[in-house]
């Protein structure tokens, strides 16, 4: 793609889109570069004293720090947490760095910490050790997540792993994370939640259930259209997806068509696609709708014999049309 | 009463003379993108994305003064995210954000008014760009503005008319054979513009809403007048749109804004197309923005016009990226070279 990176560092570079991207690839991947990296998966997988290990990172940077259906903690565990399970592995160890802006309410920090602990007991993660800066600021937080988590040999999920004839679940509806924090900046109020939730218990009944899991990614930043890109690109084929299959919000869905956004490329932080064999796809997808957070999955697509990498939608209407990773940020249009 | 079963059927099918319609509005343009529907009508039908995305259309001159703005002293430039990429002849907003610019992204002008309140040192200067929609707001945020007595906050005005351009676009294009007219100006204008506009060039002209059958029907409907030989306006949103329009806003617009040649990035000046604060309201006035043709190679104003694809212009693709665009059908989702290029992979 013929795009070049920018002198200095735009809000776009955090989009988790092309610009994303860019900056990963230009900036650290060609200087950082090892095999493990080069997987781009949401964990590191490596081998210590011949264990299998999943091994991430993960900063929030959330404003505000409170929003409805969560926090920035609740928020930095559920996405470490994502992170690994997306790799198939169970979560073990946690450490947790805390940037503290001067003016910062203590009590608003314990209401985090507790938060925090509560979805780390949830999803089986111990918080093992933790540093503290403070400075300047307006009150804030920013917060540094690190986990490590077990895997079984046998697993081996990633975003490379989808095959011809494979079914894509997506484990609900899209957006509501992303509406969430729009809303609270905006000043508008409503009914739209957070979705942000750890996914423990679908990822381990799939597992657990020795379903043929191929790919699992969490539907974060940069929203559906750019994570079924980066495993349409890791893998190698073209993914078809079906509009009238993807379960919809329809507070979410009102909100974006007013404001111009597209829920597709609208971050999640409790949602995740799920890439598994033909066979096994109605045993995964009722595993994930019997489980927490997984009510309203749906099988969207399928992964086609076409190896080109690409996602294509078929519309209400039957046309077909590509979809795309983001392009900038995800903005509000005027019109 | 045709199900729209029948309608998709005949678009599909329709094997008559070829045919280009312009779809205006860039919210028009993104519908159908989104639905698909170009695939779901015959070779013979030509969509054209017209020049009704207010961003694709703002100057880099325009982006240049406001990045200037906010980059003097005690001054902040608020504007709404989708400008944020739009290049200047040097920056974006984005870029110059990143150098120091104090620019902030608002989602409701009225949020100026928090802001020019809470820090009286600064002079707020919102970047009014949009098209009879977005103005009424912005007149309305100075009404208020006076009412409070809060003098901090100023416009930088880059407001547009579309009927005006619509004449002219009619008359430059003749090989336009129909128009699809965006829904919600409409809700302000009414239909009377659009009435004489039909009447004036004998083209049939449609105004329509934004969910994909709205635009199939209105499409229907076009191909239906032009078969028979009519050239009129049809109201496909009545709902929403009455004939006289929105009176109030009108009088907003009449109260704080003249009429006058406005500047269409890729296009040129277009007569009568542009809002300006009236000299009894200087005080708010950011200052006018002299534009001319900035890129010589764009040929933007071709592609809006339907006279060349995006594919044919010589940046397309190379100077010019949905990341780093020069020309006004690349800046925006909406715009005509940005569809192209998201979809040529």
């Amino acid at each position: 793609m013929n795009v070049h990176i920018e002198d200095k560092i735009i809000m776009a570079h955090g989009s988790g889109g092309i610009s994303t991207k860019l900056l990963v690839d230009e900036v650290f991947a060609k200087v950082f570069h090892n095999e493990t990296l080069a997987r781009m998966d949401d964990a590191a997988v490596v081998t210590v004293d011949s264990k299998k290990l999943a091994f991430t990172t993960d900063s929030f940077v959330v404003k505000p720090i409170f929003f409805q259906g969560g926090n920035i903690g609740k928020l930095a565990v559920c996405g470490t947490v994502n992170d690994l399970l997306m790799m198939g592995a169970t979560p073990k160890y946690m450490t947790v760095g805390f940037v503290l802006m001067e003016g910062l309410p203590i009590a608003s920090l314990q209401e985090v910490v507790n938060a925090m602990q509560l979805e780390a007991t949830a999803a089986g993660i111990q918080i093992v050790a933790g540093d503290t800066k403070v400075i300047e600021g307006d009150g804030g937080i920013i917060i540094n997540c690190s986990a490590i988590g077990t895997i079984e040999d046998e697993t081996i999920i990633g975003a490379a792993h989808a095959k011809p004839d494979d079914v894509v679940i997506l484990s609900g509806t899209l957006g509501e994370h992303h509406a969430t924090i729009l809303c609270a900046r905006m000043g508008i109020q409503n009914d739209i939640h957070s979705d942000c939730a750890s996914l423990t218990e679908m990822v381990q009944g799939l597992l657990q259930n020795n379903i043929d899991v191929h790919v699992m990614r969490d539907v974060t930043r940069g929203g559906l259209s750019t994570i079924l890109n980066e495993i349409a690109t890791a893998s190698h084929v073209t993914i078809e997806i079906t509009e009238d299959d993807i379960p919809m919000n329809a507070d979410v869905k009102a909100f974006s068509d007013i404001l111009g956004l597209d829920p597709f490329t609208m971050g999640n932080e409790g949602k995740m696609v799920c890439i598994v064999s033909q066979s096994d796809a109605p045993k995964a997808l009722d595993i994930i709708k019997n489980s927490a957070f997984g009510e309203n999955a749906a099988i969207i697509g399928r992964v086609s014999d076409i190896n080109i990498p690409k996602v294509l939608l078929k519309t209400r209407f039957g046309a077909s049309r590509s979809l795309e990773i983001l392009f900038g940020e995800g903005l509000p249009r005027i019109c | 009463m045709i199900s729209l079963q029948e309608i998709l059927e005949k678009l599909k099918t329709y094997d008559g003379r070829k045919l280009k319609i312009m779809e205006v509005c860039g919210t028009h343009t993104a519908a159908i993108f989104k639905n698909g529907i170009r695939d779901l009508i015959s070779p013979n039908i030509t969509l054209l994305s017209g020049p009704g995305c207010p961003v694709c259309v703002t100057s880099a001159a325009y982006i240049d003064r406001a990045i200037a703005l906010a980059k003097t002293p005690q001054h902040v430039v608020l504007t709404f995210g989708d400008m944020l990429k739009v290049t200047g002849s040097t920056q974006s907003f984005s870029e110059a954000k990143a150098d120091g610019a104090k620019v902030e992204m608002m989602y409701s002008p009225f949020e100026a008014l928090e802001k020019a309140k809470a820090h009286p040192e600064n002079t707020y200067v919102l970047a009014a760009v949009g098209f009879e929609t977005t103005a009424p707001v912005y007149a309305r945020l100075l009404s208020r503005a006076i009412d409070e007595g809060i003098k901090n906050i100023k416009l930088l005005t880059d407001l547009k008319t579309i009927t005006p351009a619509l004449d002219w676009i009619s008359h430059i294009s003749p090989s336009i054979d129909g128009y699809i007219c965006p829904g919600h100006t409409a809700v302000i204008t009414g239909t009377t513009a659009y009435s004489q506009l039909a009447k004036k060039h004998h083209r049939p002209f449609v105004v329509t809403g934004f969910e994909g059958e709205h635009i199939l029907v209105a499409i229907y409907d076009i191909v239906c007048q032009i078969q028979s030989g009519k050239a009129q306006l049809h109201n496909l949103y009545q709902n929403a749109v009455h004939v006289n329009g929105n009176q109030e806003a009108k009088a907003l617009l009449e109260k704080y804004f003249d009429v006058a040649p406005a500047f269409w990035r890729g296009i040129g000046s277009i007569d009568q197309t542009g809002l300006f604060l009236k000299e009894q309201y200087a005080e708010f006035d950011a200052g006018k923005v002299i534009s001319v043709q900035e890129n010589k190679s764009c040929a933007c104003g071709s592609v809006m016009l339907g006279q060349i694809s995006p594919n044919e212009c010589p940046m397309f693709g190379t100077a010019c990226t949905p990341t780093h665009p020069q020309g006004a059908c690349m800046v925006s989702f909406e715009g005509a070279c940005g569809i192209w290029y998201r979809n040529r992979r």
